[in-house]
């Protein structure tokens, strides 16, 4: 759906690997002007590979705010390769992979 | 002129916040989620209703001027074999936020959750040690100036 900034940090062991993905988060009950329901558009799923192993698994719910922003840590160190993939509700995906510097 | 200028600036985010308040969170808004989801909610209440109180840090603000972007964090490295943190809002319709499951990182996550009024927010993980859990109350002021 959106873009991704991922920005994975190493340092002392450990990466934290800070991302922003870009997405409307729409709960399904905002109205817009003329009082129709905006339809729910969100991002439920979302996982962190952490060179090719998954470390984060997510189930994420409407209630995450709007281009959300996560921070998670890893054990590791530069040069590693951190890929974030998300799912949404209507079908939608990304990702993005990134090495800590 | 800069007065001015600050003033006009000061009014228009005031203005665009309470829009965005009034548009996202008026009381008793459900924020729609899928069965599945809503099975994982009820899950995650009943096992902070059980838990013990937790020794991992939990930091959220004790006022949100935004109740569309809370920025919440849990700290739990401390913790051996962090396998879940979950975050419960407990006056949302389906109190859970998100369900994070650690499969290899460490048992760390900061995130921005939405909130329809104050309310106390739980966070729970799950470790070796078992189920514990923290609750936060968290002041939310929708419409501005602390109203």
């Amino acid at each position: 759906m959106g873009k991704i900034k991922l920005k994975p940090k190493a340092r002392k062991g450990v990466i934290k690997v800070k991302a922003i993905v870009k997405h409307p988060m729409e709960t399904g009950f905002r109205k817009d002007k003329k009082g129709e329901p905006i339809p729910a558009n969100h991002i439920d799923n979302l996982t962190i590979t952490h060179n090719g192993n998954k470390v984060v698994d997510a189930d994420i719910g409407a209630a995450v705010s709007k281009d959300p922003y996560f921070q998670f840590q890893v054990a590791g160190a530069k040069g590693d390769e951190i890929t974030l993939a998300y799912t949404d509700n209507n079908g939608g995906s990304g990702s993005m992979t990134a090495k800590s510097k | 002129m800069k007065r001015r200028l600050f003033l006009k600036s000061a009014m228009a985010s005031s203005a665009v916040a309470t829009a965005v308040g009034a548009g996202l969170l008026t009381p008793n808004m459900v924020f729609a989620s899928s069965e599945a989801f809503k099975a994982t909610s009820d899950a995650a209440s009943s096992a902070a209703a059980g838990a013990a109180e937790g020794t991992f840090k939990f930091k959220a603000p004790k006022i949100a001027e935004n109740g569309a972007v809370v920025p919440v964090s849990v700290d739990a490295t401390k913790l051996d074999g962090v396998s879940n943190i979950s975050l419960l809002v407990q006056t949302n319709a389906t109190p859970l936020s998100a369900s994070f499951n650690f499969t290899g990182a460490l048992g760390f996550v900061s995130t921005r959750i939405k909130m329809g009024k104050t309310s106390p927010v739980t966070a729970v993980v799950t470790s070796a040690s078992g189920v514990s859990a923290l609750t936060n109350e968290i002041k939310v002021t929708v419409g501005g100036c602390g109203g």
